[in-house]
């Protein structure tokens, strides 16, 4: 006998590949002026990566016996390797970008059983290998020169940077501003000297600076990700809690020693803040599920990243910081869940129940 | 003090495009087929014998034990038969039906009506309603005499009457509103009357000004009774959630709503029991929406209880052989295998859904992203259960709230991979009901084992103490023989 279908018969209109097209779309702003302004090479890299992670992708998938198309339709694959893209130097030679997308597609996903099973964020994995691993072409990076402008690369030149790497590496690259504040203050620089030479906000934040893709406008990738919060496809928990809790660190740090450290709107909008707290570690796969796991996730995070920032051997810690708090993201899912219906809930929930019955 | 929301939910295109189109009054048909279980209880037991005459309001099947249903004859005529036939229930089982057959001549039987029922005492009420076999008519068939009852003796302070009607598609509460707004209104005062005049809240959704409008006006004269427009989300009307929006206060897990003080009950339930106290008609035909794209003149009709989906829906016309046929909303009502199962007394709507209108795609693997977190309306784990049941494990599952689950569908509905999430529920419920009754069963063997070995126990003591008894007179004579012996010889001796 065929069982008739199971309730209910009508569905929301959100579907995974929908989902996916409305995250890339909201990239797209932030990622156009990111390879406006590092020209070719910028472009090629791009394209070389997401290529390959969605040719890994169809791979696997074929290996594992899965439905290639149907699962190659949902643009995670592509997703993932975009945001990979977003993180690399953008003149960074070709292999930076296939070898990323082997570690993230297939080390960081495939290998866990496919989507939504990896416990890690799949491009954060793959840029920390290559962080580790090559550390000279990770760390790479030019001044912006975008296209049109008198030095920068044509086709012909920007594909052979991708493809031979920067011929002459020391005359071009030039330090990120994180990188630049971390190396002037272990010079025993003051803070206000070093920022009074390099810094502009205001070029921070619109993204006339150097660094990744991801690292250089903070408006649009802002921008891009209150798109998201309006669609409703993240909700606010997460990047609210992990960029006020950058901010409460930085201020309270540099209100107390502001020759050493930076201030908030300085953390808020260099690095890669702006995209990994509203595109990757709002990852729903590698995140907890209930709304206060979601803002503990988001201040471990921040914690994290300030650390790291402020202590840590590394100028940037982004993905580690995400790859540390996805490994906390099940015991946040196993100890924080919503109350159920006519039940007392946790003890946690019922002090705050009782405070805001008294308040 | 209300809540300003409910946890969850989700927002469904609403598709009630029938709410403007008048009841219509659908004619009997020349059978009808009368499942003797269409409530939550024991099976009503036949009243008639096949062949016997019968009249338009007699009772056909009485009531069994305290919680059941009378079933009254929507026609006159007579009983075909009493045989089984496919229920409205998925898997299409047949139930115990009597199947009657209709004569068209409308005979009925003298009925005695109070001349106010609004004197009669609260317990009288009850009873007539008990009669009358009214069930919850929003669909969850609960006898609303016991219901009442309970509220009696809890005495509970707060009545809400439920016109909320949140599912998509359905407007039948809606139309009752508006065009009986008199009779509903007089049923809820019945029903306040019953309870000894609680504090009586109307709620209805906001998606229905006109009948807001209408049924403000109708209460406008009661002190006790009014009408509270609450915001437009599914499920809103599902019986705990309401409870929580209007008192503020949450049901406690496997204690009733009469626990806390509240008694619930249903619009079209309220306009029932006006038609049977008040009228001493009782609960023969019931207001039935039928929409759907395959339909070719939706609308509200009111239908006689027992006659069969199939012929409802040539009455309404066809557009094109339907993709599903639905009985209920569109979010938990169930899907039927055909068309030939009968209307039940819980039946709020018939959905003949087209091919185009039926959710239709392929299921992708759950990605986290907790949509169904967000909105469950119990606040359950839904991506965690379903991995759980897919695994077969039953007992975390129930550990983490599949009890709880009242199976609404916000989840799935919410799901961007097209998971079934309440399938595996459904399956997990009745996993665990097959538990329950094997469970239950072996309770008895054991307990039959039990008791045998007690008896066994008993006998074989008894037979001890038997056999001891008997030894002992044994004993008792021989040596009775014995004394008498040594006295005869002692006398010869002598
Ligand atoms: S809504 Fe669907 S995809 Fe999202 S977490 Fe729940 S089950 Fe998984
Ligand atoms: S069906 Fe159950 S789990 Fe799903 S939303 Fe409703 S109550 Fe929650």
């Amino acid at each position: 006998m065929i069982r008739p279908p199971s309730s209910p018969h009508i569905a929301g209109r959100s579907s995974v590949p929908l989902v996916m097209l409305l995250v890339l779309l909201s990239l797209l702003p932030g990622t156009m002026l990111g390879i406006y302004q590092f020209g070719w090479p910028a472009l090629f890299l791009f394209l070389i990566t997401i290529g390959s992670a969605v040719l890994f992708e169809a791979i696997c998938l074929k290996i594992a016996g899965k439905p290639v198309r149907l699962y190659c339709m949902d643009f995670s694959a592509l997703l993932t390797g975009w945001l990979l893209a977003m993180t690399l130097p953008p003149w960074a030679p070709w292999w930076i970008g296939v070898l990323g997308s082997f570690c993230a597609i297939v080390i960081g996903k495939q290998i866990f059983g496919g989507i939504g099973q990896n416990p890690f964020n799949p491009a954060m994995l793959a840029r920390t290998v290559l962080l580790v691993s090559f550390p000279l072409e990770m760390t790479s990076w030019i001044a912006p020169r975008p296209f049109g402008t008198a030095d920068a690369p044509d086709a012909a030149a920007g594909w052979s940077i991708t493809a031979n790497g920067i011929p002459d590496l020391d005359a071009v690259t030039s330090a990120s501003s994180l990188g630049h504040l971390r190396t002037e203050l272990g010079r025993g620089e003051l803070l206000p000297d070093i920022l009074s030479s390099t810094y502009d906000p205001l070029a921070s934040a619109i993204g006339t600076i150097n660094g990744s893709l991801g690292e250089t406008s903070a408006i649009l990738f802002l921008l891009g990700g209150l798109f998201l919060l309006y669609k409703r496809i993240i909700s606010w928990h997460i990047p609210v809690a992990i960029l006020t809790t950058v901010a409460a660190m930085a201020s309270i740090f540099s209100l107390h020693d502001p020759d050493h450290y930076a201030g908030p709107l300085f953390h808020l909008l260099n690095g890669g803040l702006m995209l990994g707290a509203f595109y990757i570690a709002t990852d729903p796969v590698t995140s907890p599920v209930s709304n206060l796991g979601k803002i503990i996730f988001g201040i471990g995070a921040g914690l994290l990243l300030f650390i790291i920032r402020t202590w840590g051997s590394y100028p940037e810690g982004m993905a580690f910081s995400v790859l540390l708090m996805n490994a906390a993201t099940p015991l946040i899912d196993h100890y924080i869940k919503p109350r159920i219906y006519g039940h007392p809930g946790s003890r946690i929930g019922q002090f705050f129940r009782k405070l805001k019955k008294e308040g | 003090m209300p809540k300003l929301s409910i946890r969850g939910g989700v927002h469904p295109d609403e598709h009630k495009l029938t709410n403007e189109i008048t009841i219509t009054r659908v004619p009997t048909p020349e059978r009808l087929y009368l499942p003797l279980k269409q409530h939550i209880g024991a099976p009503a037991a036949p009243d008639k014998v096949i062949h016997e005459i019968i009249h338009k309001g007699q009772i056909i099947a009485r009531a069994q034990g305290s919680v059941s249903a009378n079933i009254h004859a929507p026609c006159s005529g007579y009983v075909e038969q009493i045989t089984d036939w496919a229920a409205p229930h998925p898997s299409g089982l047949p139930t115990r039906t009597m199947v009657l057959v209709n004569d068209g001549r409308e005979l009925r039987d003298d009925v005695s009506t109070p001349v106010n029922p609004l004197f009669l005492r609260p317990e009288v009420i009850a009873e007539r309603v008990s009669q009358a076999g009214i069930v919850g008519l929003g669909g969850a068939t609960f006898p609303s005499a016991v219901k009442l009852t309970l509220g009696q003796s809890r005495n509970t302070p707060v009545l809400i009457i439920n016109g909320c009607e949140c599912e998509p598609y359905l407007t039948c509460d809606d139309r009752l509103m508006q065009e009986r707004t008199q009779a509903v209104m007089d049923g809820i005062q019945l029903l306040a009357q019953a309870l000894y005049g609680p504090d009586t809240i109307i709620a209805i959704e906001r998606n229905k000004p006109e009948a807001i409008r209408l049924m403000e006006i109708a209460c406008k004269d009661f002190g006790n009774i009014r009408v509270m427009a609450v915001p437009t989300r599914y499920p809103m009307g599902s019986e705990k959630q309401l409870i929580e929006y209007i008192t503020g206060r949450q049901v406690p897990a496997g204690k009733l709503s009469a626990d806390i003080g509240v008694t619930l009950h249903n619009i079209s339930t309220a306009y029932a029991i006006s038609n049977a106290v008040r009228h001493g008609k009782p609960l023969t035909h019931r207001i039935v929406t039928v929409a759907g794209d395959a339909v070719k003149r939706p609308g509200n009709y009111e239908v006689p209880i027992g006659m069969l989906i199939s012929d409802l829906l040539a009455f309404c016309g066809l557009k094109e052989e339907p993709q599903r046929i639905l009985m209920g909303g569109p979010m938990m009502g169930q899907a039927l295998p055909h068309a030939e199962i009968p209307i039940t007394k819980g039946c709020n709507g018939v959905l003949a859904m087209s091919r185009a209108e039926v959710k239709n795609s392929t299921e992708h693997p759950c990605i986290r992203c907790a949509s169904c977190v967000d909105a469950c309306p119990i606040g359950l784990s839904p991506l965690t259960m379903a991995a759980m049941l897919k695994k077969d494990k039953l007992d975390q599952a129930v550990d983490i709230g599949l009890k709880d689950c009242i199976l609404c569908g916000s989840c799935s509905f919410a799901c961007p991979s097209a998971i079934p999430l309440v399938h595996y529920f459904n399956y997990g419920k009745g996993e665990l009901l097959i538990r329950g009754q094997q469970q239950q069963k072996d309770d008895e063997i054991k307990r039959l084992i039990q008791g045998r070995q007690v008896r066994m126990a008993q006998q074989e003591k008894e037979k001890e103490e038997m056999i001891a008894k008997r030894m002992q007179a044994i004993a008792k004579r021989k040596a009775a023989e014995k004394a008498a012996a040594e006295q005869n010889s002692e006398k010869e001796i002598a």
